[in-house]
């Protein structure tokens, strides 16, 4: 970042510079001071070269969409998935280039080009000099490489996982912003989130949101710009009433089929480019109660897909009837009927005599072994679970309600209990692309035991959640719940009362790790495949995206 | 009594009395049919073990899982059905029934995968005959294909054989020896450990065999196998069935010497035709059905299991290093990519 032109005093300056090398969180009055510095700096570049600007900007709004909000081109089936990641953005980069020269006369395409690409380059330099200390070596290595490869531009990371680039935050902040739809008032804007408490360096780049007060305390949410049945979800996020991967996905869907019935279009519009519209910010609001999960996104953008696939001549009550059904039906086929697919095909896994060992509470895996109890199998569970969420007790009042007979034990105990089991059940929140599986923090942990153990570990997982995502480490991409909770009052005694005033002390509460998948023996799931091992979820993303 | 219903009454039979054989129950129910029907099936019945039976000892080269899709083209031709949905359910049960004899994996995966290949054309022709005439040349057209699988493996395989190799192998299997005789046939110079392979000393035949092609061969004994290994440079097996998962299912032994290949880092080939892909997912011993551990006249005639020895074992994808088939060279988790495409 070109700071050279800021003329504030050097003191209040190094003050900043000393407060971000200690990775520590700014206050409120150095982040308005750094955001005024930066408008004026804006402002200054503006003043010289105004569509160039705008055309940057426009280049880095498709580029900074999440990757798995990017479909992969229908022709390039042969790519494998990782490669298939970087190849829609020089796809979508060229068609956001191809309507601005066409209003361009005086400068021609190749000299912006080159004048913007000299901008990003500078600005990457900064950059790079910058976040040498902290640990982002994944971030870096993205802004690294160089524009002039074979792709014409970089990808860039989601914004999301840049908490720590405070121009990243004033971007999102602006973009919220203009997430409005024309003709609101600019100060009611979708809040931005604070970030609660000192995080742990290596998750700098992650947001930690607190849970003591809920939502609405914190900020002012203008019902006026979101849906309140959003509010309400967006509420229920936050405060963890809905949790589970499968349950924030059905309360999503719910909650934009009543958006869809409120719905109506305004005159000069069409519905399907406007509802699309309207979503977004809902969206981003409701990134900003808890981090949106792989199963979200994928409905996410099958509803996009289907609005905007609405013929521009049908009428409104038709549309929306349409909608409100396809949405029944995505429902149905890939949540609960995909669960009836997959407790089938697990029961033949599950034999008389066996003792099954379970972690914390995934509606599935309770499903597959109450229905494998009413088919008079003979088995019996251990219940692993974990603090702070301890969600296995809610599974195994589930399972005891049922009259399977449970053990219970904390994840210390996990070796001690794994020589008597015969098989491990794991659910799973989302499997990437490289056969990874994302899920609940401690399962890798289990896996890697059962692995010692000899156990074969079993995952099922519906195909909605199989993303396009790429990960090897729990650090990229995660989400930090509040470090509040791992404080515990034994006796009247809370000795991480006063956390926060420990310099040296932070509390970490991750809420998902990732699983390599040679710990991983079997992977269940639906759509008539059954069976299959960890190493071929690429191959069924890749026939899932030649169907649609 | 028609044949859908037969099928049913013959399964129903099947589950109640497990000592009987397939055939026993097929004959049983053909007595309740009624006369022009029961002429048809019941010769078919029968012939259909004599023909299974006759193939296999024509060409012993062959695979039983070959001379099983053969007989099974034969049935199709000769089968008087009336719908396509009746003729899928006959052939399903000629399969079955053909499994009584020889209870091998790869007779039922063959079976499977020849009727997927057959009925996997469009079949909307209003005429029966006509399609029941597309359903044979596309069988005839599986045999052929099958007919060749052996020579591409043995094709793709040899060149992993280098000169003065010392090459491990584990009982008798035609598909390995094919390989090694192309290997000799191209003046290439190695040596051969044979396991005895107990209980049936399938070994030595295969010893046998070798010595016939001037092949310098020592039998082991199957305890000698982690003794032998250090001298060893690659070992080379056959498969009766390809899982799912990557893994093979192999006379009983493999598994031993796949651990300590893997133990003194040796690579592990396996060689196998396509036709031999099961759809099966075991995810340690006990979980490989009983059908397939035994002989099939010991699931016949024995009731207890437990003091019986099965005649298979599997072994997990991880301890095997490639795979020789004749869609290519794989690794295994590419086997599974495959399977999807065959069956998805």
């Amino acid at each position: 970042m070109a700071d050279s032109g800021v003329t504030e005093g050097p003191d209040k300056k190094e003050e900043i510079d000393r407060a971000k090398s200690e990775g520590k969180e700014l206050t409120k009055e150095e982040k308005q001071r750094l955001r005024k510095e930066k408008k004026q700096q804006k402002k200054n570049k503006e003043k010289k070269d105004d569509k160039a600007s705008q055309e940057s900007e426009k280049e880095k709004k498709p580029l900074s969409s999440p990757p798995p909000a990017s479909q992969p081109p229908p022709q390039s089936t042969t790519q494998k998935a990782p490669s298939a990641v970087p190849a829609p953005a020089p796809v979508s980069v060229p068609a956001s280039e191809a309507p601005v020269p066409a209003d361009k006369p005086a400068k021609s395409k190749a000299e912006l080009k080159a004048e913007r690409r000299a901008r990003q380059e500078a600005e990457r330099a900064s950059k790079q000099g910058k976040k040498g200390e902290t640990g982002q070596q994944a971030a870096t290595s993205k802004q690294k490489a160089p524009p002039n490869e074979l792709q014409p531009v970089v990808k860039r990371l989601p914004e999301h996982i840049q908490v720590d680039n405070p121009d990243v935050l004033k971007k999102l902040a602006k973009k919220l912003e203009r997430q409005q739809t024309p003709g609101q008032v600019a100060d009611k804007q979708i809040p931005l989130r604070m970030d609660y408490g000192y995080k742990v360096s290596l998750f700098s780049h992650l947001h930690q949101y607190s849970r003591k007060a809920p939502l609405t305390q914190q900020v002012s949410i203008p019902s006026t710009v979101i849906h309140p049945a959003v509010v309400r979800l967006g509420l229920q996020y936050s405060q963890g009433i809905v949790t589970g991967s499968n349950a924030r996905s059905v309360a999503l869907l719910h909650a934009f089929k009543q958006v869809i019935r409120d719905y109506t279009t305004p005159p000069n519009e069409e519905l399907s480019r406007d509802l699309v519209n309207k979503l977004k910010p809902y969206i981003s609001f409701l990134n900003q109660c808890r981090p949106l999960s792989a199963s979200m996104g994928n409905a996410i953008k099958y509803i996009k897909k289907e609005i905007s696939n609405i013929p521009s001549q049908c009428k409104e009550e038709e549309a929306k009837s349409k909608l409100l059904n396809c949405i029944e039906c995505y429902i149905n086929e890939k949540i609960i009927l995909a669960a009836k697919a997959i407790a089938k095909s697990a029961i033949e896994k599950i034999s008389d005599g066996d003792v099954i060992l379970i972690y914390g509470c995934s509606s599935l895996v309770n499903h597959i072994l109450c229905e494998a109890f009413e088919k008079s199998r003979k088995f019996r569970v251990i219940v692993v679970d974990s603090r702070p969420r301890l969600e296995g007790r809610e599974a195994l009042r589930r399972l005891v309600q049922k009259g399977i007979s449970c053990t219970y034990v904390l994840i210390s105990a996990v070796s001690y209990v794994l020589p008597e089991v015969s098989k491990v059940f794991l659910g799973a929140h989302a499997l990437l692309a490289n056969g990874y599986v994302m899920s609940r923090v401690g399962t890798s942990q289990i896996a890697l035991v059962a692995k010692a153990f000899n156990v074969p570990v079993l995952v099922c997982c519906e195909t909605y959640k199989f993303c396009e995502r790429v990960q090897t480490d729990s650090f990229v991409s995660n989400e930090l719940d509040d470090p509040d909770d791992l404080i515990v009052t034994r006796k009247g005694k809370t000795h991480l009362k006063d956390w926060q005033e420990v310099p040296s002390l932070g509390l970490l509460n991750l809420v998902y790790d990732v699983t390599p998948p040679d710990f991983v023996d079997l992977v269940i799931t639906d759509l008539g495949l059954g069976m299959i091992p960890c190493t071929s979820v690429p191959v069924v993303l890749r026939v899932k995206n030649v169907d649609q | 009594m028609n044949i859908s219903s037969s099928h049913r009454y013959f399964r129903q039979h099947q589950k109640t009395a497990r000592c009987w054989g397939e055939g026993t129950c097929c004959v049983i129910i053909v007595r309740h049919v009624n006369t022009q029907t029961e002429a048809a099936f019941r010769m078919n019945e029968e012939e259909l073990v004599e023909y299974f039976r006759d193939q296999m000892r024509k060409d012993p080269d062959m695979a039983s899982a070959v001379a099983a899709i053969r007989t099974l083209l034969e049935f199709l031709k000769r089968d008087k059905g009336e719908t396509i949905l009746g003729l899928r359910e006959s052939l399903t049960s000629a399969t079955t029934c053909l499994t009584g004899v020889d209870s091998s994996v790869a007779v039922s995966s063959g079976g499977e995968l020849f009727l997927r290949f057959i009925s996997l054309t469009s079949l909307e022709h209003q005429d029966l005959s006509r399609c029941k005439k597309v359903m044979e040349e596309r069988g005839e057209l599986f045999l052929e294909k099958i007919s060749m699988s052996r020579a591409k493996v043995a094709k793709l395989c040899h060149t992993f054989i280098k000169d003065g190799a010392k090459i491990l192998t584990h009982s008798y299997s035609r598909v390995v020896l094919r390989v090694l005789e192309k290997a000799a046939g191209e003046k290439k110079r190695f040596s051969v450990y044979v396991t005895e392979s107990q209980p049936d000393a399938a070994g030595r035949q295969m010893a046998e065999a070798l010595r016939k092609l001037n092949v310098p061969v020592t039998v082991v004994l199957d305890a000698a196998v982690g003794y032998v290994l250090e001298k060893v440079d690659l070992v080379i097996v056959g498969a009766e069935g390809v899982v799912e998962s990557g893994g093979i299912i192999n006379k009983i032994g493999t598994y031993q010497l796949a651990l300590c290949s893997k133990a003194h880092n040796k690579p592990f080939y396996v060689v196998a035709e396509s036709f031999k892909f099961v759809r099966l997912y075991p995810l340690n011993q006990q979980d490989v059905p009983d059908k397939f551990k035994y002989k099939a006249d010991t699931l016949k005639t024995v009731e207890n299991f437990s003091e019986e020895h099965p005649v298979i074992d599997y072994t997990p994808p991880s301890l095997i290093t490639l795979l020789f088939t004749d869609l290519g060279v794989l690794t295994p988790s590419a086997v599974s990519d495959e399977l999807i495409k065959l069956y998805l």
